[in-house]
């Protein structure tokens, strides 16, 4: 179990220059692979384009409660990257003048920037019919100062979205860390005591599954269906949706994608689902992620590889949606991870 | 020159026995995938059996990948193994239960 990001550890792919490297070497260089662009091509998909906006994801910064092992972000208690006051004021500005339906604010644990609640609290009065906040649960119960989080989230009417790799505890902790599983169930429980999750309740709890080891998501609907008899069976929990998500090979899932000798197999096993249907759909065409520092990118995947947009507005600072719409999205092998079988993306699957 | 039997990267290239009986192939696969569809029985019920039954007939092109289709359903290592107990079980049992023709002739021969 990570107890250090790769950042802090000093390890080579703390870079993403040396990650998009390997993501473009071997099996795709030495054409074993098609990469990302030509398959796309195959099917008239390249370039991809930006469509209408209508999510703006916010990652308020990289520090995390906890290290877990396929974290793309490289999140972690040693992450210092957290967005200031000021740059929360500038998304405000681009919440306002946007046309997007929804907000969806991520991290790291996001709970864990000192100017969160100020900035849900204004993002609040924006009146965004979907403000989403990417809670990891166990944040709940670290400290007695977040303890109050979900009557938080109920007062500003945000849209819980949050990690849960198994419905076992071995499963769970494996990936996430000891304990995690325990005050998992325990932030659920508190949540559903306040109507989230519950059946018919606007209060919206949605569960993110994303696979423990080097193989792909099963069937969305099959493992909601799953997650909800065991959850309410030993736990009595409800939950409203589930999203199926694929690990992308970055970061730290890709170091332990290389670690377990297991990259190659999951670079086969992901171009080999490609579906091209979840090409039209990837959510690259309809997001705009902001980092801790105000830049825009494609995607969350996109920051973390430090890939930026292809276009003149790059920045909150100079944020213009007619520049940014039929942008073309800046792609490598990653994708692969978002168009295979069903698709994945924040929102689950795409097709 | 190949020195093993068996390639896991073979089991990729399983589709392309249709390429020399296109009919008779195309007629297996589709069987193949309707048998896993969900039915009376759930498709992660079919996966277990399918996982019990690779390691009865010791195929391990199919272990590997029911191995991989269970993870993927968030079949837990308990389950499988549980699953893999009831193949012995049966194996074991099939064995044994033979003993009654041993005893059998043995009574008769030797009673």
């Amino acid at each position: 179990m990570a107890t250090k990001s790769l950042q802090k550890l000093g390890s080579d792919l703390a870079q993403s220059n040396k990650q998009l490297k390997i993501l473009s070497n071997g099996i795709f260089k030495n054409g074993e692979l098609p990469t990302f662009k030509d398959k796309i091509s195959e099917t008239n998909q390249f370039p991809l384009k930006a469509k209408k906006l209508e999510i703006l994801q916010i990652n308020v910064g990289y520090m995390c409660n906890q290290v877990c092992d396929h974290c793309h972000v490289d999140a972690g208690p040693d992450r210092k990257e957290i967005m200031t006051r000021d740059t929360m004021k500038q998304c405000l500005e681009v919440i306002k003048k946007s046309g997007a339906h929804t907000l969806d604010l991520t991290g790291g644990a996001p709970e864990m920037n000192p100017d969160f609640r100020w900035f849900v609290e204004e993002a609040a009065k924006v009146g965004i019919k979907d403000f989403i906040v990417r809670s990891n649960l166990t944040i709940i119960r670290a400290n007695k100062k977040y303890y109050d989080l979900p009557e938080f989230f109920k007062k500003h009417n945000v849209h819980v979205v949050s990690s849960m790799p198994h419905w076992t505890k071995g499963k769970t902790d494996k990936q996430r860390g000891d304990g995690v599983f325990d005050k998992s169930i325990k932030a659920l429980q508190e949540l559903n005591a306040i109507g989230y999750g519950m059946p018919g309740s606007n209060l919206k709890l949605d569960l993110v599954y994303n696979p423990s080891g080097a193989f792909l998501p099963g069937d969305q609907a099959a493992m909601q269906k799953d997650f909800k008899k065991a959850l309410m069976d030993d736990f009595g929990i409800e939950f409203h949706n589930l999203f199926a998500i694929t690990n992308l090979p970055i970061a730290r899932f890709l170091d332990y994608l290389i670690a377990s000798e297991n990259y190659e197999d999951y670079m086969y096993s992901l171009v080999e689902a490609y579906n091209p249907a979840a090409v039209s759909n990837v959510m690259c065409t309809n997001t705009l992620s902001i980092s801790w520092d105000g830049y825009l990118f494609d995607c969350d995947f996109n920051q973390m590889l430090e890939l930026p947009v292809n276009s003149k507005s790059r920045h909150i600072s100079d944020f213009n949606e007619e520049l940014l719409e039929g942008r073309d999205i800046v792609i490598s092998q990653h994708c692969y991870g978002c168009t295979a079988g069903a698709g994945s993306s924040c929102q689950g699957n795409v097709t | 020159m190949q020195k093993t039997y068996y390639d896991p990267a073979d089991l990729k290239k399983f589709g392309k026995i249709s390429e020399w009986n296109e009919e008779l192939g195309s007629k297996f696969f589709d069987y193949y995938n309707s048998v896993f569809k969900e039915g009376a029985l759930s498709e992660r019920e079919k996966s277990l059996i399918a996982l019990a039954v690779s390691h009865t007939i010791q195929c391990p092109y199919c272990i590997d990948a029911y191995t991989g289709d269970s993870l993927k359903r968030g079949i837990t290592k308990e389950e499988m193994m549980e699953a893999l107990h009831v193949a012995s079980a049966i194996r074991g049992g099939a064995t044994l239960v033979h003993g009654v023709q041993m005893m059998n002739k043995v009574n008769k021969l030797d009673g």
